[in-house]
């Protein structure tokens, strides 16, 4: 397994690096690639949401279970792509648009009132009435001038997240 | 712009603190963008998924290569050739030697001195100290011990970090412990019902929950003789690659006696010393042990610690590992090593959803 990392040739690194519009390194993909092998245990060439699980870092995250409906069964290209969002070099929008697929699980290209909700439900688990998620969701749609009745579209989630910096770095570490 | 939600997104290898991280106070009114910002819980499940500190617990290390030289590498084939075509034979013949003088001389003790109690345990003592030794021979164990030796006195338990079965090999040759371990398969599994069970070791199952409350109930027994040899526990449960330490079990700390921590290294410079059960047998390990030039490692007896007034077994145990950690040099992970065999509960991700609750509650508060 340890050996795996070799079997990446310049052809398939330049491959993957198109693949995430060169938003990882030639290193980085490298180590990405020593890091996929380490987590898909018996080589199958892709991470179960088993696997995904066994990691407790990831495991303990309160949107764990909507992240592996993205993330399960990924091949490496794909995995790399998915984590191109979180490199240094993505622009906002793409970050934004990350943000917009975790909200929008039924992928209509619309996030609804109830979508939010359903985020913030994950987020608070147990620590939070239901009554008091569908206040806090409606306390800001108008507050933002929405109402609990619209959807929010990509546009209107550049619109609202837009001007902020977002903490979406994530650092590949290389050895 | 104050974040809903703050916490260290970079990959933070040190997260000492995790289990008591709080989110910095975030103020002012709550608004949509605030709510709808789940980057720093992305980038950390992000984070998660390129590199994590459990993992990394049980990695182990392949020794750096520096052999790809054309003056080095016939040096690096005449040193295989050495430990293979040389050392490792007679490394097994001395392995050999060993047991064919320890067993006959085992059994006898064992079976002729059944009325001498006190003589035979002694004997016994020395014998399994004897073949301790020369397991540490056949891998040129050069062990440096620092500290006073242990002694058999009741009320004490000693503690150590784990890196593979040989740290109890280690320890046996200095002092005939008693031992908590989980019970294996195989020859050792053999050994462990015969030979060991003389010195007053105990096994137990890892997922039999009922073996715990047997288990508790003899070491309290244990402790209490006066005649018993000193208990030792590995409290991490499991072996860790020895740069990490993960969370010691509290049972050792509640047996309300002193506790005396013993701190192991092993130097990588020849081998990698840590046995990862689930990739290799317990015998392809001290295979590639005895075909190592020599397994390089310091132990340390430390200062023995009771429990302070006031304080929990939990946070006595934290406060063992605080001090095997600084001594052996170790990092400790907030992880609980088990979890290498089941599946992690869901109480962490509780802590981190109720800090997120009453953030949105505290702000929603302030309008």
């Amino acid at each position: 397994m340890g050996n795996s990392s070799s079997m990446l040739t310049q052809y398939d690194i330049e491959e993957v690096q198109e693949h995430c519009n060169n938003l990882f390194s030639q290193q980085e993909i490298v180590s990405l690639y020593q890091r996929f092998c380490q987590l898909d245990r018996n080589g199958k060439g892709f991470i179960s949401a088993d696997e995904f699980m066994s990691v407790p870092e990831f495991a303990f995250n309160p949107l764990s279970q909507r992240l592996l409906r993205m993330v399960d069964g990924l091949n490496f290209k794909d995995f790399v792509a998915f984590l191109s969002s979180f490199s240094s070099r993505a622009s906002l929008q793409q970050k934004i648009e990350l943000m917009f697929k975790v909200y929008d699980s039924d992928c209509n290209g619309k996030v609804t009132f109830n979508d939010i909700l359903a985020v913030l439900r994950d987020l608070t688990g147990p620590f939070m009435t239901e009554e008091q998620r569908e206040q806090v969701v409606n306390h800001v749609l108008k507050e933002a001038g929405y109402t609990q009745d619209c959807s929010l579209s990509l546009d209107n989630f550049i619109k609202i997240l837009g001007k902020s910096d977002l903490k979406t770095e994530v650092e590949v570490p290389l050895d | 712009m104050p974040g809903l939600y703050s916490s260290n997104s970079e990959v933070d290898l040190d997260r000492h603190d995790y289990l008591h991280e709080s989110s910095p106070e975030a103020h002012g009114k709550l608004l949509l963008h605030d709510l709808l910002d789940i980057s720093p819980i992305l980038s950390e499940a992000a984070g998660a998924i390129v590199d994590d500190s459990f993992t990394r617990c049980f990695k182990s290390n392949p020794p750096e290569p520096w052999n790809w030289n054309v003056y080095l590498f016939p040096l690096w084939c005449l040193g295989v050739l050495t430990r293979y075509v040389v050392l490792f034979p007679l490394r097994v013949v001395l392995l050999f030697a060993g047991w064919l003088i320890f067993l006959p001389s085992f059994s006898l003790v064992h079976f002729l001195l059944r009325k001498n109690d006190k003589l035979r345990r002694q004997l016994e003592r020395y014998l399994v100290e004897f073949i301790c030794s020369v397991f540490v021979a056949s891998w040129t164990g050069v062990v440096k011990y620092h500290g006073p030796r242990p002694s058999m006195r009741p009320k004490q338990v000693f503690v150590a970090n784990h890196t593979s079965m040989i740290d109890f090999i280690i320890l046996e040759q200095m002092t005939a412990f008693a031992v908590i371990m989980q019970k294996h398969a195989g020859w050792v599994g053999l050994l462990q019902s015969t030979i060991l069970e003389s010195l007053g070791c105990i096994w137990f199952n890892r997922t039999e929950a009922k073996d715990r409350e047997i288990v508790v109930k003899k070491m309290k027994e244990h402790v209490e003789g006066t005649d018993n040899n000193p208990l030792l526990v590995f409290p991490e449960g499991t072996c860790v690659n020895n740069e990490y330490t993960v969370m010691f079990k509290k049972t050792p700390f509640e047996l309300d006696c002193t506790v005396c921590p013993i701190a192991i290294k092993y130097n990588k410079i020849f081998v990698d010393a840590f046995w990862n059960s689930k990739k290799q047998s317990f015998t392809n390990h001290l295979l590639r042990l005895m075909t190592s030039w020599a397994v390089v490692c310091d132990v340390w007896y430390l200062e023995p610690q009771t429990l302070k007034p006031g304080e929990t077994p939990i946070q006595f145990a934290e406060r063992v590992r605080d001090i095997i950690a600084v001594r052996a040099g170790i990092k400790k992970v907030p992880w609980n090593g088990y979890w290498k065999h089941e599946r992690p509960n869901p109480k962490h991700s509780e802590q981190k959803q109720q800090g997120f609750a009453e953030s949105v509650l505290r702000r929603l508060q302030e309008r």
